[in-house]
């Protein structure tokens, strides 16, 4: 009897397991029933503009709907690339567009939507054209190209500026001229949140271009041998580094990161004078700042010339757009609703002018009545001007390379930043990952 | 005879219940350890990006994987992690577990305090320190001491230090644990005649309570050292392997050169090497501890 008892416990113990064994699978999974999913970054104040297109949409469209999901940035891309892989992606992939679509594209992942641009050539002809370079794989375009345009910034603070009795830099020059005059009173030249790493890339970003032109980087994403170690590539490491050693960056930058906004902060407490950062950030200052932005206290401008360089001033870099593409792996009811939602849900007007409201230029054509009339005009008109007008626009580094040699990049930008390793073992590393 | 066969009969039911009260266990253990396991193993002989399709490419991924300077730098990163915070944690658990074995009432409230740590997440530890160790908007710069606002995760000696610290902190209230139990059962007749010899408290400690703690601090270290080789997350969120590559361990190293470098291969063949290193371990801490495994523990031992 006591046996059959024990019997019977161990059944009792073993059921449960095998019911949780079987909850596991099962659930889970790329939209059950008909509705399109959709995944894209959390943090205000772009969720609920994301947000707020996706319900829209929903409530003209009963009958469609569009179920979204919200992850933080650097989780996401790591759990967007794994859903891929394992065949789970959602049906609308929010993304950067470059290297990480080409790879997408590759594999056969997302759908081309060549053919549905050619049918609905309105919807092209309404976005900056700009958009459409890190959407287009060998001469197909593989994502919609939506919300707004980030071009980096040099942002700084007027009123440390006028606290030192200094003026904002024209050239680099400038800049390595300010860097002591900051530092004797007790203010940081350049704010950055260096544990993220694509923070610093961003400098690199603009010296690569401002001295030896866009050709430079473009040779390595073409794959060129040695395109690193071009000898105005090695000049551009070779400035940053000097910055560095002539204490240009915040104390401990290493230790900041981005994503709590503490680079940002240390602007806005007066703790430092500038930062380059994406336009992004005018809307975090606003919200965070206080009366920062409100009383005129934050300049603006495109990086400044270096001397002796060959790249153009209007030149910019950061992202030109962001992405969404269609999972191949979606059903075609699936497919229908997410290009219903890229023809009548995306950059519509009401999503238009919550960007505009959130200082931020959506990359639709002919707003510059809106963005006239907005509270931020002035900073609105610099970044459309900046990033229409821009002969070059850069897309960031670590989304136009493949994610193998953005990896490599970022590792060896934070050992460059940290003077570990010189201008041409940087170079070198990074032949061994781009060339082809 | 019937009395026997009646003896074997009421024997057999229990020779074939004892595997199946050991399925469920197993069934976990293969589906969660040894499938993945095997999986893992022969991704090791393909490239993979993790998105696109699977190709079979023989020994390119361990090639890769074995010609990288990475490679012996992440395992000396793992082994000093693994070996500096066995060097701090066990004095500190074997310490704090002895205080706790003591019956006093705010000893049992001390000990509830101290095991707070353990009851928070990984994660959620290295944000809070994160933000504590902001050189600008943290502890440091917060109650105005310079000596606290330093680059501590930006300085690879400094991060590695912190690293050590937080993963003391979380984890020696559980060392703590094992040892007070561990000290609990030693029993009071050893103490009471060291006592009438006339040893004292120091000499009591080093003569009875360490030598009884034998197999505890095998089990202990055990946990410690095969646990250390699994550091990820903590490690991950507070410096992500940085800066450089100063804290990036074999587990760190693997899942960013798998998910983040988009390398399937020669992440799967550092996995490989994770799980031989994890099982030498623990063989050779069974061996240390298994010799005289025979002889008794207790009163006998004296």
């Amino acid at each position: 009897m006591a046996l059959s008892r024990r019997t019977l416990l161990g059944l009792a113990a073993a059921v449960p397991v095998s019911a949780a064994l079987a909850a596991c699978s099962g659930s889970s999974g790329p939209g059950k029933g008909g509705a399109a999913t959709y995944w894209y970054l959390n943090g205000q104040p772009q969720e609920g503009v994301r947000a707020g297109a996706v319900d829209a949409f929903n409530k003209a469209n009963p009958d469609t709907q569009i179920e979204d999901t919200t992850y933080q940035n650097d989780a996401y891309k790591t759990k967007i690339k794994t859903a891929i892989g394992a065949g789970q992606a959602p049906t609308v992939i929010w993304g950067w567009g470059g290297g990480t679509l080409r790879a997408y594209a590759e594999a056969g992942q997302v759908e081309d939507l060549t053919p549905w641009f050619d049918e609905n050539p309105d919807v092209k002809k309404g976005l900056f054209p700009s958009s459409f370079g890190a959407a287009t794989v060998d001469g197909k375009i593989y994502a919609m190209p939506c919300e707004t345009v980030q071009p980096i910034i040099l942002y700084y603070n007027k009123r440390v500026f006028d606290r030192v009795k200094v003026d904002p830099p024209e050239s680099w020059d400038d800049i390595m001229a300010l860097v002591p005059k900051f530092n004797a009173k007790g203010i940081a030249p350049f704010a950055l949140g260096g544990q993220s790493r694509w923070t610093n890339m961003m400098w690199l970003e603009f010296l690569f271009d401002r001295i030896g032109g866009p050709e430079v980087f473009q040779a390595a994403i073409e794959g060129e041998k040695n395109a690193w170690s071009h000898p105005d590539a090695i000049k551009a490491l070779t400035a940053l580094q000097d910055l560095v050693k002539a204490d240009g960056f915040v104390k401990g930058f290493s230790s900041i990161t981005a994503d709590s906004n503490a680079d940002q902060a240390l602007l806005y407490t007066d703790r430092a004078a500038m930062m380059l950062h994406g336009a992004w950030s005018y809307g975090i200052q606003q919200a965070d700042g206080g009366d920062f932005v409100s009383s005129d206290s934050l300049g603006f401008m495109n990086f400044p010339a270096v001397e002796g360089g060959k790249g153009d001033l209007s030149n910019t870099v950061g992202n030109p757009a962001q992405y969404l593409s269609i999972s191949a792996k979606a059903s075609a009811e699936q497919k229908k609703i997410a290009k219903d939602f890229f023809a009548t849900g995306i950059l519509q007007e009401e999503e238009v002018k919550q960007w505009i409201g959130n200082g931020s230029v959506p990359i639709r054509l002919g707003t510059e009545k809106l963005l006239a009339e907005s509270d931020n005009a002035e900073f609105l008109q610099f970044t459309y001007d900046v990033a229409s007008k821009a002969k070059v626009f850069v897309q960031s580094w670590d989304q136009a390379l493949s994610p193998t040699a953005a990896e490599t990049l970022l590792d060896n930008i934070v050992k460059l930043f940290q003077l570990s390793i010189s201008p041409q073992q940087f170079a070198s590393n990074l032949n061994a990952v781009t060339a082809a | 005879m019937s009395t026997l066969t009646a003896k074997r009969s009421g024997r057999r039911p229990r020779r074939s219940i004892l595997p199946w009260l050991a399925t469920p266990a197993l069934l976990l253990f293969t589906g969660f350890a040894v499938v993945p396991l095997v999986g893992v193993f022969a991704l090791s002989f393909t490239t993979w990006d993790g998105i696109g399709s699977i190709r079979v490419t023989g020994l390119t991924s361990w090639r890769a994987v074995l010609t990288d300077p990475g490679l012996p730098h992440a395992l000396w990163v793992t082994f000093l992690v693994m070996a500096v915070s066995w060097a701090v944690q066990t004095p500190l658990s074997i310490l704090l577990g002895t205080f706790l074995a003591g019956r006093q009432r705010y000893r049992a409230v001390l000990g509830v305090v101290y095991f707070i740590p353990l009851m928070l997440s990984s994660a959620a530890i290295a944000i809070a320190y994160e933000a504590l160790l902001d050189p600008n908007f943290g502890l440091g710069a917060g109650l105005g001491v310079e000596a606290l606002s330093k680059d501590w995760l930006g300085r690879p000696g400094l991060a590695f230090g912190v690293v050590i610290f937080v993963v003391s902190w979380q984890f020696v209230p559980f060392h703590s644990l094992i040892y007070q139990g561990g000290v609990q059962q030693i029993p009071k007749s050893l103490y009471e005649a060291a006592q009438l010899d006339g040893a004292g408290r120091v000499r009591q400690f080093f003569s009875i309570t360490l030598p009884q703690l034998k197999y505890t601090i095998i089990t202990s270290s055990t946990l410690m050292v095969v646990g250390s080789l699994t550091f990820f997350d903590l490690i991950f969120v507070l410096t992500e392997g940085g800066p450089g590559d100063a804290t990036r361990v074999l587990a760190l190293d693997m899942y960013k050169r798998g998910f983040q470098a988009s390398l399937m291969g020669p992440a799967s063949a550092i996995a490989v090497i994770l799980v031989l290193v994890g099982l030498a371990l623990a063989l050779l801490l069974r061996r240390l501890g298994g010799r005289d495994a025979a002889a008794s523990q207790l009163e006998g031992a004296s």
